[in-house]
């Protein structure tokens, strides 16, 4: 080995950091979901972790009840959670807008539970089988590390996930429109701006997101009532240290602790699971409003 | 002297007689995860499998009123502590069955010798129950980590598996199971290169499995359990590491695992287990049965209670009463019991269940018949190579 940066060769560094870019990707896109959700609406979404193991299951279902397979899913079981988002947006959180965050956030983590606990009664807890989808199995040697091709496809499609809503909220007029809306509803509704509509619809849109997670998840994780819970706190992490609503810092950040908990996998495996709590904490502690968020 | 003794054995007599007209009332608690990440492995299958024991056994029409309660402990040691005070004290519960994960199955060890219960554990790991923490009222009847580690850990290591890198959970049971594992990977000539501790419970292995990767192990231990095992089994196979020749060793995987993982994915796994329902025509009849009530096949640790249910019932006829908790422990020490699904089964002094162990290998997706069809049965284990020998302070039958 030319050099080694304390005991660790600089492949096996270069492969851990890949790896945690592969799940930095998974919590960028969840936490785009939470704070396109938070940013816009007001609403700190608890059932985004069970709506994301929807996702999963219902690309499972899809497979199984009907042989539509992974590609299909991928596109037909987010619009499918994002329909069911709506539904609940429209009659239970629409209530909720005008009292404190506390009541969104108790009425979201009630549902969650019982999603689960749905889903718990009727498919057990030791998960389902969802393979990956053949054109992806298999993998590439890169020298430093083999990595599985269908791995390599979550970065991809997670990036362009990602940098689409941003450049959809951020540059069109849609986007416009949407953070119109929350800054001062009365005011564009006064323009002929449907304004519960636009709301409607980014609850749709945020669900839809943490669907799509589902279903890109599938086929590396198991498929489980619990996958959402064991995940969603870290999220939430993610999205309190880029700044609550902020699109770009969920985005950032989602990919930098991916990164970070790579790191701790190597260095000090028995402290990975706690690193991003206590970033957040010294975060929280410096920078309360989050990296990338605007002082209230 | 002849005369009192005569009297004696009149009122004993009849004493009997009023009790067998009123029948021996038995309270039965199975105290399991009904919500958690082992609630498919024991929960309310649990519940099912101790229901078709008092059946079978025809506790009515041997006198035996029994009724059966259960309640979710969580996998959490405070609740299951406070529940099984509760129904020791307040309920009426003479046994409490089943009590998967170690750290609550010990704690309930305790309150049960405390209060002159019984517990018949299945679903629990940790040896223990039966070593460091033996108590005259526990039976601990299905497996242990020390079974599951001379199993699959030995069959590894004599099939050229000699150097060992461990995955293991970061709590009390993946400790143990990792260590009784490399007891039995040295003593057969294999060697530990490398292991990390992984927080429990994990999404992502591959962190992990990339590092094992990297140590030139030939068997990657898995000492965790449920979805984890499932998780890094999944994920082993997409970073190409069972294709490039390193093995894994799934120590401790119940047949509802490997119907989550399916045949695809977890083919070629050698696991240990006390039962499978596909043995021989007793154990398909009775997992038919469970099967049309409960809509699963059943793990070991619900067949398990099953089995322990049998057996405590049957020593409870024979002291006559379920009041004495350590007397119906002796007593189910005292002759081998004959078991319809673990075969023939003794209680040692300590309250060990041995009996005999059967390592599996997990079936191809070409040999599977069925979504049930996942074993096929390597060897067997005897219960005497199978378990740890007695410690000589555990043995309650010499006290």
């Amino acid at each position: 080995m030319m050099f080694e940066l304390l005991g660790i060769p600089p492949q096996v560094l270069m492969g851990q950091l890949l790896l945690g870019l592969i799940n930095g990707s998974f919590y960028a896109v969840l936490s785009l979901g939470l704070a396109v959700i938070f940013g816009l609406l007001n609403i700190i979404n608890f059932a985004h972790g069970a709506l994301y193991m929807m996702g999963a299951f219902v690309a499972w279902m899809l497979l199984n009840y009907f042989g539509i397979g992974y590609w299909w899913a991928l596109i037909l079981a987010p619009l499918m959670v994002g329909a069911f988002g709506i539904v609940l947006e429209r009659t239970m959180l629409s209530r909720l807008y005008k009292l404190d965050h506390l009541y969104g956030l108790l009425l979201t983590f009630g549902l969650a539970l019982i999603i689960q606990g749905l889903f718990r009664n009727y498919y057990g807890i030791s998960g389902l089988p969802y393979q990956i989808p053949a054109a992806l199995s298999g993998g590439t040697n890169l020298g430093f590390m083999f990595l599985p091709n269908y791995r390599a496809w979550v970065v991809v499609a997670s990036a362009v996930v990602c940098f689409g809503a941003w450049f959809m909220i951020e540059k069109t007029r849609l986007g416009a429109y949407l953070r119109a809306a929350t800054e001062n509803p009365t005011l564009v509704g006064a323009f002929g701006i449907n304004v519960p509509l636009l709301v409607m619809l980014t609850y749709g849109f945020g669900v839809a997101l943490a669907g799509f997670a589902g279903v890109l998840a599938a086929p590396i994780y198991s498929v489980n009532p619990n996958m959402g819970a064991d995940l969603i706190i870290v999220v939430f992490a993610v999205v309190v240290i880029g700044g609550m609503g902020s699109i770009m810092g969920a985005i950032l950040t989602g990919y930098m602790l991916g990164l970070v908990e790579g790191l701790a996998r190597v260095f000090y495996p028995e402290g990975s699971a706690v690193v991003i709590f206590v970033i957040m904490a010294i975060v929280l502690l410096i920078r309360p409003e989050g990296l990338c968020g605007r002082a209230a | 002297m002849f005369r009192t003794l005569a009297v004696a054995t009149t009122l004993g007599a009849l004493g009997a007689t009023t009790a067998l007209a009123q029948g021996i009332d038995v309270k039965l608690g199975v105290l399991n995860d009904r919500s958690g990440v082992y609630a498919d492995l024991s929960g309310e299958g649990s519940v099912v499998a101790a229901r078709m024991a008092v059946e079978d056994f025809g506790a009515a029409a041997k006198g035996l009123n029994v009724t059966i309660i259960s309640a979710d402990h969580q996998n959490k040691p405070d609740i299951g502590s406070n529940i099984a005070r509760q129904w020791y004290d307040a309920d009426g519960v003479n046994a409490i069955l089943d009590v998967p994960t170690s750290s609550v199955a010990l704690a309930v060890a305790d309150i049960t010798a405390e209060k002159n219960g019984v517990m018949i554990n299945s679903g629990a790991g940790s040896t223990a129950l039966t070593r460091e923490q033996c108590r005259p009222t526990t039976v601990h009847w299905t497996y242990d980590t020390a079974a599951l580690a001379s199993g699959t850990g030995k069959n590894m290591t004599d099939a050229g598996g000699k150097k060992w890198f461990f995955l293991t959970a970061d709590y009390a049971f993946g400790h143990s199971l990792e260590e009784n594992t490399i007891a039995v990977v040295e003593a057969n000539g294999g060697e530990v290169v490398g292991k990390v501790n992984v927080p429990f419970p994990a999404q992502d292995f591959s962190s992990f499995l990339l590092q094992a990767q990297g140590s030139g192990a030939d068997v990657i231990g898995l000492a965790n359990a449920g979805g984890d095992t499932v998780n890094a089994i999944k994920q082993a196979s997409e970073f190409g590491i069972t294709q490039a020749g390193q093995k894994l060793a799934a120590l401790l995987f119940f047949v509802t695992d490997v119907h989550a993982l399916g045949p695809q994915t977890a083919q070629g796994l050698s696991l240990t287990e006390a039962f499978y329902w596909d043995q021989n025509d007793q154990t398909r009849a009775w997992s038919e049965r469970f099967m049309a009530i409960h809509g699963k096949q059943p793990t070991m640790v619900q067949a398990g209670v099953y089995s322990g249910t049998l057996a405590y019932l049957a020593a409870v006829q024979a002291v006559g009463s379920a009041k004495d908790g350590a007397a119906v422990v002796a007593k189910m020490k005292e002759a081998d019991i004959q078991d319809p699904l673990f075969g023939t089964v003794k209680v040692r002094g300590d309250g060990r269940a041995t009996h005999d162990m059967y390592l599996f290998e997990v079936k191809s997706p070409d040999q599977s018949t069925g979504e049930w069809d996942l074993y096929t049965q390597v060897s067997t284990i005897s219960g005497e190579d199978a378990f740890l020998p007695m410690l000589d302070e555990c043995d309650f039958t010499k006290k």
